[in-house]
Protein backbone atom coordinates (compact mmCIF):
# COMPACT_ATOMS: atom_id res chain seq x y z
CA UNK A 1 0.00 0.00 0.00
CA UNK A 2 2.61 2.49 1.14
CA UNK A 3 4.97 1.36 -1.61
CA UNK A 4 2.34 2.03 -4.27
CA UNK A 5 1.72 5.53 -3.00
CA UNK A 6 5.44 6.28 -2.95
CA UNK A 7 5.89 4.97 -6.45
CA UNK A 8 3.07 7.19 -7.66
CA UNK A 9 4.58 10.22 -5.94
CA UNK A 10 7.99 9.50 -7.50
CA UNK A 11 6.36 9.25 -10.90
CA UNK A 12 4.68 12.58 -10.39
CA UNK A 13 7.98 14.19 -9.40
CA UNK A 14 9.63 12.88 -12.57
CA UNK A 15 6.76 14.08 -14.73
CA UNK A 16 6.86 17.53 -13.13
CA UNK A 17 10.59 17.72 -13.70
CA UNK A 18 10.18 16.70 -17.33
CA UNK A 19 7.60 19.42 -18.01
CA UNK A 20 9.78 21.95 -16.22
CA UNK A 21 12.79 21.09 -18.39
CA UNK A 22 10.67 21.34 -21.54
CA UNK A 23 9.38 24.78 -20.56
CA UNK A 24 12.84 26.04 -19.69
CA UNK A 25 14.36 24.81 -22.92
CA UNK A 26 11.60 26.45 -24.97
CA UNK A 27 12.32 29.76 -23.23
CA UNK A 28 16.07 29.28 -23.67
CA UNK A 29 15.60 28.60 -27.36
CA UNK A 30 13.67 31.84 -27.90
CA UNK A 31 16.23 33.84 -25.97
CA UNK A 32 19.05 32.05 -27.76
CA UNK A 33 17.83 32.93 -31.24
CA UNK A 34 17.41 36.55 -30.20
CA UNK A 35 20.88 36.77 -28.66
CA UNK A 36 22.49 35.09 -31.64
CA UNK A 37 20.80 37.50 -34.05
CA UNK A 38 21.72 40.48 -31.92
CA UNK A 39 25.35 39.40 -31.53
CA UNK A 40 25.69 38.74 -35.26
CA UNK A 41 24.37 42.17 -36.22
CA UNK A 42 26.35 43.96 -33.52
CA UNK A 43 29.59 42.20 -34.48
CA UNK A 44 29.29 42.87 -38.22
CA UNK A 45 27.70 46.29 -37.89
CA UNK A 46 29.92 47.82 -35.19
CA UNK A 47 33.01 48.57 -37.38
CA UNK A 48 31.11 51.11 -39.48
CA UNK A 49 28.67 52.29 -36.82
CA UNK A 50 29.64 55.76 -35.61
CA UNK A 51 28.28 59.29 -35.56
CA UNK A 52 29.34 60.14 -39.08
CA UNK A 53 27.59 57.00 -40.36
CA UNK A 54 24.35 58.30 -38.85
CA UNK A 55 24.79 61.77 -40.37
CA UNK A 56 26.49 61.37 -43.77
CA UNK A 57 24.75 60.78 -47.08
CA UNK A 58 25.29 57.36 -48.63
CA UNK A 59 27.86 57.16 -51.41
CA UNK A 60 28.52 54.59 -54.13
CA UNK A 61 25.04 53.00 -53.78
CA UNK A 62 25.46 52.74 -50.03
CA UNK A 63 28.82 50.96 -50.05
CA UNK A 64 30.38 54.03 -48.44
CA UNK A 65 29.11 57.08 -46.58
CA UNK A 66 26.28 56.92 -44.04
CA UNK A 67 22.52 56.83 -43.71
CA UNK A 68 21.65 60.45 -42.81
CA UNK A 69 18.98 61.05 -45.49
CA UNK A 70 17.61 57.57 -44.93
CA UNK A 71 17.08 58.22 -41.23
CA UNK A 72 15.32 61.49 -42.09
CA UNK A 73 13.06 59.73 -44.64
CA UNK A 74 12.29 56.98 -42.15
CA UNK A 75 11.41 59.51 -39.46
CA UNK A 76 9.14 61.41 -41.87
CA UNK A 77 7.39 58.23 -43.04
CA UNK A 78 6.86 57.22 -39.40
CA UNK A 79 5.51 60.66 -38.52
CA UNK A 80 3.00 60.52 -41.36
CA UNK A 81 1.99 56.98 -40.37
CA UNK A 82 1.51 57.90 -36.70
CA UNK A 83 -0.32 61.12 -37.50
CA UNK A 84 -2.78 59.15 -39.62
CA UNK A 85 -3.04 56.11 -37.33
CA UNK A 86 -3.66 57.72 -33.95
CA UNK A 87 -6.82 59.77 -34.64
CA UNK A 88 -8.45 57.16 -36.90
CA UNK A 89 -7.39 54.25 -34.71
CA UNK A 90 -8.45 55.89 -31.48
CA UNK A 91 -11.81 56.81 -32.97
CA UNK A 92 -12.42 53.25 -34.15
CA UNK A 93 -11.28 51.77 -30.82
CA UNK A 94 -13.63 54.08 -28.91
CA UNK A 95 -16.46 53.17 -31.29
CA UNK A 96 -15.86 49.46 -30.75
CA UNK A 97 -15.45 49.55 -27.00
CA UNK A 98 -17.93 52.23 -25.97
CA UNK A 99 -20.58 52.54 -28.65
CA UNK A 100 -21.21 48.97 -29.74
CA UNK A 101 -22.69 46.27 -27.60
CA UNK A 102 -20.42 43.27 -27.34
CA UNK A 103 -21.82 40.67 -29.72
CA UNK A 104 -23.81 43.25 -31.70
CA UNK A 105 -23.70 43.26 -35.49
CA UNK A 106 -21.80 46.54 -36.13
CA UNK A 107 -19.10 45.66 -33.62
CA UNK A 108 -18.74 42.13 -34.96
CA UNK A 109 -18.56 43.31 -38.57
CA UNK A 110 -15.86 45.90 -37.87
CA UNK A 111 -13.99 43.52 -35.58
CA UNK A 112 -13.96 40.72 -38.14
CA UNK A 113 -12.71 42.99 -40.93
CA UNK A 114 -9.94 44.23 -38.63
CA UNK A 115 -8.84 40.72 -37.78
CA UNK A 116 -8.72 39.78 -41.47
CA UNK A 117 -6.82 42.97 -42.33
CA UNK A 118 -4.30 42.30 -39.56
CA UNK A 119 -3.41 39.02 -41.23
CA UNK A 120 -2.96 40.41 -44.74
CA UNK A 121 0.71 40.19 -45.88
CA UNK A 122 2.45 43.54 -46.04
CA UNK A 123 3.27 43.18 -49.73
CA UNK A 124 -0.47 43.27 -50.42
CA UNK A 125 -0.70 46.52 -48.50
CA UNK A 126 2.22 47.76 -50.60
CA UNK A 127 0.40 46.98 -53.85
CA UNK A 128 -2.81 48.51 -52.52
CA UNK A 129 -0.93 51.64 -51.43
CA UNK A 130 0.70 51.89 -54.83
CA UNK A 131 -2.63 51.60 -56.64
CA UNK A 132 -4.59 53.84 -54.28
CA UNK A 133 -2.25 56.52 -52.92
CA UNK A 134 0.46 56.68 -55.63
CA UNK A 135 -1.68 56.32 -58.74
CA UNK A 136 -5.34 56.93 -57.95
CA UNK A 137 -4.81 59.86 -55.56
CA UNK A 138 -1.82 60.98 -57.62
CA UNK A 139 0.61 61.22 -54.72
CA UNK A 140 3.29 59.31 -56.66
CA UNK A 141 6.21 57.55 -55.03
CA UNK A 142 6.39 59.72 -51.97
CA UNK A 143 6.90 59.77 -48.23
CA UNK A 144 3.21 60.67 -47.91
CA UNK A 145 2.12 57.57 -49.88
CA UNK A 146 4.46 55.38 -47.83
CA UNK A 147 3.32 56.77 -44.49
CA UNK A 148 -0.36 56.42 -45.36
CA UNK A 149 0.16 52.86 -46.58
CA UNK A 150 1.92 52.02 -43.31
CA UNK A 151 -1.01 53.57 -41.42
CA UNK A 152 -3.41 51.23 -43.24
CA UNK A 153 -1.22 48.29 -42.32
CA UNK A 154 -0.74 49.24 -38.68
CA UNK A 155 -4.33 50.34 -37.98
CA UNK A 156 -5.89 46.91 -37.37
CA UNK A 157 -3.39 45.97 -34.66
CA UNK A 158 -3.46 49.47 -33.16
CA UNK A 159 -7.27 49.45 -32.97
CA UNK A 160 -7.47 45.97 -31.44
CA UNK A 161 -4.89 46.73 -28.72
CA UNK A 162 -6.41 50.13 -27.93
CA UNK A 163 -9.90 48.62 -27.85
CA UNK A 164 -8.78 45.89 -25.46
CA UNK A 165 -7.24 48.55 -23.21
CA UNK A 166 -10.45 50.56 -23.14
CA UNK A 167 -12.56 47.47 -22.51
CA UNK A 168 -10.36 46.47 -19.59
CA UNK A 169 -11.21 49.63 -17.64
CA UNK A 170 -13.61 48.56 -14.88
CA UNK A 171 -17.31 49.15 -15.47
CA UNK A 172 -17.45 50.45 -11.88
CA UNK A 173 -15.84 53.67 -13.07
CA UNK A 174 -18.37 54.14 -15.86
CA UNK A 175 -21.27 53.62 -13.44
CA UNK A 176 -19.69 55.81 -10.77
CA UNK A 177 -19.18 58.60 -13.28
CA UNK A 178 -22.68 58.26 -14.72
CA UNK A 179 -24.14 58.43 -11.19
CA UNK A 180 -22.34 61.75 -10.73
CA UNK A 181 -24.16 63.12 -13.75
CA UNK A 182 -21.10 63.18 -16.00
CA UNK A 183 -21.66 63.04 -19.74
CA UNK A 184 -20.39 60.17 -21.84
CA UNK A 185 -17.76 62.41 -23.40
CA UNK A 186 -16.57 63.54 -19.97
CA UNK A 187 -16.28 59.94 -18.81
CA UNK A 188 -14.24 59.11 -21.88
CA UNK A 189 -11.99 62.15 -21.66
CA UNK A 190 -11.53 62.29 -17.91
CA UNK A 191 -11.46 58.64 -16.91
CA UNK A 192 -11.37 56.02 -19.64
CA UNK A 193 -8.67 57.47 -21.91
CA UNK A 194 -6.27 58.28 -19.03
CA UNK A 195 -6.95 54.88 -17.48
CA UNK A 196 -6.32 53.12 -20.76
CA UNK A 197 -3.22 55.23 -21.49
CA UNK A 198 -0.76 52.36 -20.89
CA UNK A 199 -2.53 50.23 -23.47
CA UNK A 200 -2.74 53.13 -25.88
CA UNK A 201 1.01 53.68 -25.52
CA UNK A 202 1.58 49.98 -26.09
CA UNK A 203 -0.62 50.07 -29.20
CA UNK A 204 1.35 53.03 -30.53
CA UNK A 205 4.70 51.39 -29.81
CA UNK A 206 3.67 48.18 -31.54
CA UNK A 207 2.63 50.29 -34.50
CA UNK A 208 5.89 52.23 -34.59
CA UNK A 209 7.93 49.07 -34.23
CA UNK A 210 6.13 47.41 -37.10
CA UNK A 211 6.30 50.53 -39.27
CA UNK A 212 10.00 51.11 -38.66
CA UNK A 213 10.90 47.63 -39.76
CA UNK A 214 8.52 47.40 -42.72
CA UNK A 215 9.99 46.84 -46.18
CA UNK A 216 7.48 45.32 -48.56
CA UNK A 217 4.76 47.91 -48.04
CA UNK A 218 7.25 50.72 -48.71
CA UNK A 219 9.10 49.50 -51.81
CA UNK A 220 6.09 50.27 -54.00
CA UNK A 221 4.96 53.42 -52.23
CA UNK A 222 7.76 55.58 -50.84
CA UNK A 223 10.36 54.34 -53.27
CA UNK A 224 14.11 53.87 -53.40
CA UNK A 225 15.60 57.35 -53.76
CA UNK A 226 18.34 57.81 -51.15
CA UNK A 227 18.65 61.59 -51.43
CA UNK A 228 17.63 63.91 -48.60
CA UNK A 229 13.85 64.48 -49.10
CA UNK A 230 12.82 68.11 -49.62
CA UNK A 231 9.10 67.60 -48.90
CA UNK A 232 6.57 64.94 -48.02
CA UNK A 233 5.84 64.54 -51.72
CA UNK A 234 9.44 63.52 -52.42
CA UNK A 235 10.37 59.90 -52.65
CA UNK A 236 12.41 58.72 -49.66
CA UNK A 237 14.17 55.47 -48.80
CA UNK A 238 13.19 53.93 -45.48
CA UNK A 239 15.90 52.21 -43.46
CA UNK A 240 14.47 48.73 -43.93
CA UNK A 241 14.34 49.27 -47.70
CA UNK A 242 17.97 50.43 -47.49
CA UNK A 243 19.01 47.27 -45.67
CA UNK A 244 17.14 45.11 -48.19
CA UNK A 245 18.67 46.92 -51.13
CA UNK A 246 22.23 46.78 -49.79
CA UNK A 247 22.11 43.12 -48.97
CA UNK A 248 20.24 41.92 -52.07
CA UNK A 249 21.11 44.29 -54.92
CA UNK A 250 24.47 45.87 -54.10
CA UNK A 251 27.58 43.73 -54.34
CA UNK A 252 29.80 44.54 -51.35
CA UNK A 253 26.94 46.26 -49.53
CA UNK A 254 26.89 43.90 -46.55
CA UNK A 255 28.90 46.02 -44.08
CA UNK A 256 26.58 48.96 -44.75
CA UNK A 257 23.54 46.71 -44.40
CA UNK A 258 24.77 45.38 -41.08
CA UNK A 259 25.50 48.85 -39.71
CA UNK A 260 22.06 50.06 -40.83
CA UNK A 261 20.43 47.05 -39.21
CA UNK A 262 22.30 47.87 -36.02
CA UNK A 263 20.95 51.44 -36.18
CA UNK A 264 17.41 50.09 -36.65
CA UNK A 265 17.74 47.69 -33.73
CA UNK A 266 19.12 50.40 -31.45
CA UNK A 267 16.14 52.54 -32.43
CA UNK A 268 13.71 49.70 -31.65
CA UNK A 269 15.38 49.17 -28.27
CA UNK A 270 14.97 52.86 -27.48
CA UNK A 271 11.30 52.74 -28.52
CA UNK A 272 10.65 49.70 -26.34
CA UNK A 273 12.47 51.19 -23.38
CA UNK A 274 10.54 54.43 -23.74
CA UNK A 275 7.25 52.54 -23.92
CA UNK A 276 8.06 50.59 -20.78
CA UNK A 277 9.17 53.71 -18.93
CA UNK A 278 6.02 55.63 -19.93
CA UNK A 279 3.59 52.84 -19.03
CA UNK A 280 5.39 52.16 -15.74
CA UNK A 281 5.23 55.77 -14.67
CA UNK A 282 1.58 55.99 -15.74
CA UNK A 283 0.56 52.93 -13.75
CA UNK A 284 2.64 53.92 -10.73
CA UNK A 285 0.77 57.20 -10.54
CA UNK A 286 -2.52 55.52 -9.97
CA UNK A 287 -1.63 52.26 -8.20
CA UNK A 288 -3.55 49.98 -10.46
CA UNK A 289 -2.47 47.59 -13.16
CA UNK A 290 -4.52 47.01 -16.24
CA UNK B 1 -35.66 69.77 -9.16
CA UNK B 2 -34.82 72.94 -7.25
CA UNK B 3 -35.32 71.13 -3.99
CA UNK B 4 -32.70 72.71 -1.77
CA UNK B 5 -31.86 71.89 1.79
CA UNK B 6 -33.92 74.70 3.23
CA UNK B 7 -33.68 75.28 6.95
CA UNK B 8 -36.69 74.30 8.99
CA UNK B 9 -36.89 70.64 8.11
CA UNK B 10 -40.10 69.12 9.37
CA UNK B 11 -38.12 66.46 11.13
CA UNK B 12 -37.94 65.92 14.81
CA UNK B 13 -34.81 64.85 16.66
CA UNK B 14 -33.74 61.26 16.90
CA UNK B 15 -33.59 61.46 20.68
CA UNK B 16 -37.33 62.01 20.78
CA UNK B 17 -37.68 58.45 19.68
CA UNK B 18 -39.70 57.02 16.85
CA UNK B 19 -41.54 58.25 14.99
CA UNK B 20 -38.55 60.52 14.45
CA UNK B 21 -39.63 61.99 11.17
CA UNK B 22 -42.67 63.84 10.05
CA UNK B 23 -43.38 61.97 6.87
CA UNK B 24 -42.84 64.55 4.13
CA UNK B 25 -42.44 62.57 0.94
CA UNK B 26 -39.56 63.70 -1.26
CA UNK B 27 -39.77 60.78 -3.68
CA UNK B 28 -43.15 59.32 -4.57
CA UNK B 29 -43.20 56.00 -6.38
CA UNK B 30 -46.43 54.53 -7.76
CA UNK B 31 -47.19 51.53 -9.94
CA UNK B 32 -43.50 50.98 -10.57
CA UNK B 33 -42.56 47.86 -12.53
CA UNK B 34 -39.09 47.06 -13.84
CA UNK B 35 -38.26 44.31 -16.29
CA UNK B 36 -35.13 43.11 -18.03
CA UNK B 37 -35.63 41.89 -21.59
CA UNK B 38 -39.32 41.22 -20.89
CA UNK B 39 -38.64 39.37 -17.62
CA UNK B 40 -40.23 41.21 -14.70
CA UNK B 41 -37.86 41.95 -11.83
CA UNK B 42 -40.14 44.14 -9.79
CA UNK B 43 -43.87 44.68 -10.08
CA UNK B 44 -46.29 47.36 -9.01
CA UNK B 45 -44.43 49.12 -6.22
CA UNK B 46 -46.00 51.99 -4.36
CA UNK B 47 -43.64 53.65 -1.95
CA UNK B 48 -42.91 57.08 -0.52
CA UNK B 49 -39.41 58.09 0.53
CA UNK B 50 -39.50 60.61 3.36
CA UNK B 51 -37.30 63.64 3.57
CA UNK B 52 -34.33 63.56 5.92
CA UNK B 53 -34.96 59.95 6.89
CA UNK B 54 -33.07 56.78 6.26
CA UNK B 55 -35.18 54.24 4.41
CA UNK B 56 -33.83 50.70 4.25
CA UNK B 57 -34.83 48.33 1.46
CA UNK B 58 -34.56 44.79 2.75
CA UNK B 59 -35.31 41.36 1.37
CA UNK B 60 -33.57 38.43 -0.27
CA UNK B 61 -31.27 38.76 -3.31
CA UNK B 62 -32.95 39.10 -6.67
CA UNK B 63 -36.15 40.69 -5.46
CA UNK B 64 -35.52 43.98 -7.25
CA UNK B 65 -34.16 46.24 -4.51
CA UNK B 66 -31.17 47.41 -6.52
CA UNK B 67 -33.35 47.80 -9.61
CA UNK B 68 -35.67 50.06 -7.66
CA UNK B 69 -32.71 52.09 -6.43
CA UNK B 70 -31.29 52.52 -9.95
CA UNK B 71 -34.66 53.60 -11.32
CA UNK B 72 -34.68 56.57 -8.92
CA UNK B 73 -31.70 58.28 -10.59
CA UNK B 74 -32.33 56.78 -14.04
CA UNK B 75 -29.25 54.55 -13.91
CA UNK B 76 -31.62 51.99 -15.44
CA UNK B 77 -31.23 53.96 -18.71
CA UNK B 78 -27.73 52.51 -19.01
CA UNK B 79 -28.82 48.88 -18.82
CA UNK B 80 -29.67 47.49 -22.27
CA UNK B 81 -33.07 45.82 -22.36
CA UNK B 82 -34.27 47.34 -19.11
CA UNK B 83 -37.75 48.85 -19.15
CA UNK B 84 -39.31 50.88 -16.36
CA UNK B 85 -43.03 51.50 -16.06
CA UNK B 86 -45.06 53.48 -13.56
CA UNK B 87 -44.37 56.86 -12.05
CA UNK B 88 -41.58 58.31 -9.96
CA UNK B 89 -41.81 61.87 -8.74
CA UNK B 90 -38.94 63.66 -7.07
CA UNK B 91 -39.95 66.91 -5.42
CA UNK B 92 -42.97 66.98 -7.71
CA UNK B 93 -40.90 66.51 -10.88
CA UNK B 94 -41.52 63.48 -13.09
CA UNK B 95 -38.24 61.58 -13.03
CA UNK B 96 -39.23 59.46 -16.01
CA UNK B 97 -40.04 62.37 -18.32
CA UNK B 98 -37.97 62.04 -21.53
CA UNK B 99 -37.22 65.76 -21.47
CA UNK B 100 -35.72 65.61 -17.98
CA UNK B 101 -32.09 66.70 -17.63
CA UNK B 102 -30.63 63.45 -16.35
CA UNK B 103 -27.30 65.03 -15.38
CA UNK B 104 -29.13 67.52 -13.15
CA UNK B 105 -31.21 64.71 -11.65
CA UNK B 106 -28.13 62.66 -10.81
CA UNK B 107 -26.51 65.72 -9.31
CA UNK B 108 -29.49 65.94 -6.95
CA UNK B 109 -29.69 62.22 -6.28
CA UNK B 110 -26.24 60.78 -5.56
CA UNK B 111 -25.43 57.09 -5.59
CA UNK B 112 -23.00 54.91 -3.64
CA UNK B 113 -22.16 51.46 -4.95
CA UNK B 114 -21.47 48.15 -3.29
CA UNK B 115 -17.82 48.14 -4.29
CA UNK B 116 -15.93 51.37 -3.64
CA UNK B 117 -15.16 52.87 -7.06
CA UNK B 118 -12.80 55.82 -6.71
CA UNK B 119 -11.41 57.00 -10.04
CA UNK B 120 -7.78 56.17 -10.81
CA UNK B 121 -6.39 59.55 -9.93
CA UNK B 122 -5.59 61.65 -6.86
CA UNK B 123 -7.95 62.12 -3.92
CA UNK B 124 -8.32 65.80 -4.76
CA UNK B 125 -9.06 65.20 -8.44
CA UNK B 126 -11.67 62.56 -7.54
CA UNK B 127 -13.65 65.31 -5.84
CA UNK B 128 -12.78 68.25 -8.09
CA UNK B 129 -13.41 66.56 -11.42
CA UNK B 130 -17.21 66.14 -10.96
CA UNK B 131 -17.44 69.74 -9.77
CA UNK B 132 -15.51 71.02 -12.77
CA UNK B 133 -17.67 68.98 -15.12
CA UNK B 134 -20.72 70.62 -13.55
CA UNK B 135 -19.26 74.04 -14.27
CA UNK B 136 -17.69 74.98 -10.95
CA UNK B 137 -14.23 76.34 -11.73
CA UNK B 138 -13.53 78.87 -8.97
CA UNK B 139 -10.37 77.72 -7.16
CA UNK B 140 -11.42 78.73 -3.64
CA UNK B 141 -14.87 77.26 -4.06
CA UNK B 142 -13.38 74.01 -5.30
CA UNK B 143 -10.99 73.65 -2.38
CA UNK B 144 -13.67 74.72 0.12
CA UNK B 145 -16.06 72.11 -1.15
CA UNK B 146 -13.38 69.42 -1.20
CA UNK B 147 -12.48 70.16 2.41
CA UNK B 148 -16.11 70.32 3.50
CA UNK B 149 -17.11 67.02 1.94
CA UNK B 150 -14.01 65.25 3.26
CA UNK B 151 -14.76 66.65 6.71
CA UNK B 152 -18.36 65.43 6.42
CA UNK B 153 -17.21 61.86 5.85
CA UNK B 154 -14.49 62.11 8.51
CA UNK B 155 -11.65 61.65 6.04
CA UNK B 156 -10.18 65.14 6.30
CA UNK B 157 -7.87 64.48 9.26
CA UNK B 158 -6.69 61.25 7.62
CA UNK B 159 -5.91 62.61 4.15
CA UNK B 160 -5.36 66.36 4.50
CA UNK B 161 -1.61 65.92 4.02
CA UNK B 162 -1.88 63.64 1.01
CA UNK B 163 -4.66 65.03 -1.12
CA UNK B 164 -2.51 64.53 -4.20
CA UNK B 165 -1.72 60.87 -3.61
CA UNK B 166 -3.66 58.21 -5.56
CA UNK B 167 -7.15 57.47 -4.28
CA UNK B 168 -6.69 53.79 -5.02
CA UNK B 169 -3.92 53.61 -2.41
CA UNK B 170 -6.50 54.21 0.35
CA UNK B 171 -7.94 51.31 2.34
CA UNK B 172 -11.30 49.85 1.33
CA UNK B 173 -13.22 51.69 4.02
CA UNK B 174 -11.48 54.95 3.23
CA UNK B 175 -12.23 54.44 -0.46
CA UNK B 176 -15.91 53.98 0.28
CA UNK B 177 -15.95 57.11 2.43
CA UNK B 178 -14.21 58.96 -0.41
CA UNK B 179 -16.97 57.79 -2.75
CA UNK B 180 -19.55 59.13 -0.33
CA UNK B 181 -17.61 62.41 -0.18
CA UNK B 182 -17.56 62.46 -3.99
CA UNK B 183 -21.35 62.21 -3.99
CA UNK B 184 -21.67 64.82 -1.22
CA UNK B 185 -19.40 67.30 -2.97
CA UNK B 186 -22.17 67.94 -5.53
CA UNK B 187 -24.51 68.82 -2.63
CA UNK B 188 -27.30 66.39 -3.49
CA UNK B 189 -30.47 66.11 -1.43
CA UNK B 190 -30.89 62.35 -1.75
CA UNK B 191 -28.29 59.59 -1.44
CA UNK B 192 -28.94 56.12 -2.83
CA UNK B 193 -26.74 53.45 -1.28
CA UNK B 194 -26.50 49.96 -2.69
CA UNK B 195 -25.12 47.74 0.08
CA UNK B 196 -22.40 50.26 0.88
CA UNK B 197 -20.86 48.17 3.66
CA UNK B 198 -21.00 44.67 2.23
CA UNK B 199 -17.56 44.78 0.59
CA UNK B 200 -15.85 46.15 3.71
CA UNK B 201 -14.29 44.53 6.76
CA UNK B 202 -16.33 44.77 10.00
CA UNK B 203 -14.32 47.67 11.39
CA UNK B 204 -14.58 49.88 8.28
CA UNK B 205 -18.16 48.77 7.91
CA UNK B 206 -18.85 50.20 11.37
CA UNK B 207 -17.19 53.49 10.47
CA UNK B 208 -19.23 53.81 7.26
CA UNK B 209 -22.39 52.92 9.17
CA UNK B 210 -21.75 55.68 11.69
CA UNK B 211 -21.16 58.02 8.79
CA UNK B 212 -24.51 57.13 7.19
CA UNK B 213 -26.15 57.66 10.57
CA UNK B 214 -24.60 61.15 10.72
CA UNK B 215 -26.10 62.04 7.33
CA UNK B 216 -29.64 61.64 8.65
CA UNK B 217 -31.64 64.90 8.60
CA UNK B 218 -29.17 66.58 6.23
CA UNK B 219 -29.83 64.14 3.45
CA UNK B 220 -32.54 61.71 2.49
CA UNK B 221 -30.93 58.27 2.41
CA UNK B 222 -32.26 55.16 0.67
CA UNK B 223 -30.13 52.16 1.51
CA UNK B 224 -30.24 48.59 0.24
CA UNK B 225 -28.82 46.25 2.83
CA UNK B 226 -28.72 42.55 3.53
CA UNK B 227 -27.58 43.21 7.04
CA UNK B 228 -30.82 43.22 9.02
CA UNK B 229 -29.11 44.31 12.22
CA UNK B 230 -27.69 47.28 10.36
CA UNK B 231 -31.08 48.20 8.92
CA UNK B 232 -32.54 47.99 12.39
CA UNK B 233 -29.81 50.20 13.85
CA UNK B 234 -29.87 53.03 11.34
CA UNK B 235 -33.15 53.09 9.42
CA UNK B 236 -36.25 55.13 10.22
CA UNK B 237 -38.32 53.33 7.64
CA UNK B 238 -37.99 49.90 6.19
CA UNK B 239 -39.47 48.39 3.04
CA UNK B 240 -39.56 44.62 2.82
CA UNK B 241 -39.44 43.01 -0.62
CA UNK B 242 -40.13 39.40 -1.50
CA UNK B 243 -40.70 37.47 -4.70
CA UNK B 244 -43.93 35.53 -4.53
CA UNK B 245 -43.89 34.60 -8.26
CA UNK B 246 -40.32 35.10 -9.47
CA UNK B 247 -40.83 38.88 -9.70
CA UNK B 248 -40.07 41.12 -6.75
CA UNK B 249 -42.89 42.76 -4.86
CA UNK B 250 -43.12 45.21 -2.00
CA UNK B 251 -44.66 43.24 0.85
CA UNK B 252 -44.63 45.69 3.65
CA UNK B 253 -43.51 49.24 4.31
CA UNK B 254 -43.50 51.05 7.58
CA UNK B 255 -41.48 52.50 10.39
CA UNK B 256 -38.42 50.46 11.06
CA UNK B 257 -39.41 49.61 14.61
CA UNK B 258 -42.83 48.44 13.52
CA UNK B 259 -41.39 46.27 10.72
CA UNK B 260 -38.94 44.64 13.08
CA UNK B 261 -41.08 44.36 16.19
CA UNK B 262 -44.65 43.96 15.03
CA UNK B 263 -44.56 42.99 11.34
CA UNK B 264 -48.00 42.89 9.80
CA UNK B 265 -47.24 40.29 7.18
CA UNK B 266 -46.24 36.71 7.97
CA UNK B 267 -43.51 36.77 5.25
CA UNK B 268 -41.93 39.79 6.90
CA UNK B 269 -42.12 38.12 10.27
CA UNK B 270 -40.42 34.94 9.12
CA UNK B 271 -37.75 36.85 7.15
CA UNK B 272 -36.96 39.09 10.11
CA UNK B 273 -36.65 36.08 12.40
CA UNK B 274 -34.33 34.42 9.90
CA UNK B 275 -36.74 31.63 9.05
CA UNK B 276 -36.84 32.53 5.37
CA UNK B 277 -34.59 34.02 2.71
Amino acid sequence: MFEAVREQAMLRVFRDRGVLIAIWSAAAMVAGVFIWLLADIAMHGAPRFDLSFLIDAPGNSGRSGGIGPILVSTALILTVAIAATVPVGLGAAIFLSEFTRSGGLPGRAVGLSLDVLAGVPSIVFGLFGNAFFCIWLGLGFSILSGGLTLACMVLPVFIRVAEAGLRMTPGDWRNGAAALGLSRLAVLRQILLPAAAPSLVLALMLGIGRSASETAALIFTSGYVDRMPASLLDSGRAISVHIYDLSMNVAGGDPGAYASALALIVFLFIINGAAKWITDSLTARRIVTL
Amino acid sequence: MNETKAPGYTIARVEQGPPCCDPVPVIEIAGLSISYGGKAALTDVKLDIYRGCITALIGPSGCGKTSLLSALNRMTDLIPGCTVEGSIHFGGVDVRAPSLNVAALRRQIGMIFQRPNPFPFSIRRNLEMPLREHGIRNRTELSDRVERSLTDVGLWPEVRDRLDSPALALSGGQQQRLCIARALVLEPSVLLMDEPCSALDPLSSGVVEDLIESLRHRFTVVIVTHNLAQARRIANYAAFFWMPERAGKLIEFGQCRQIFETPAHRLTASYIRGLRG
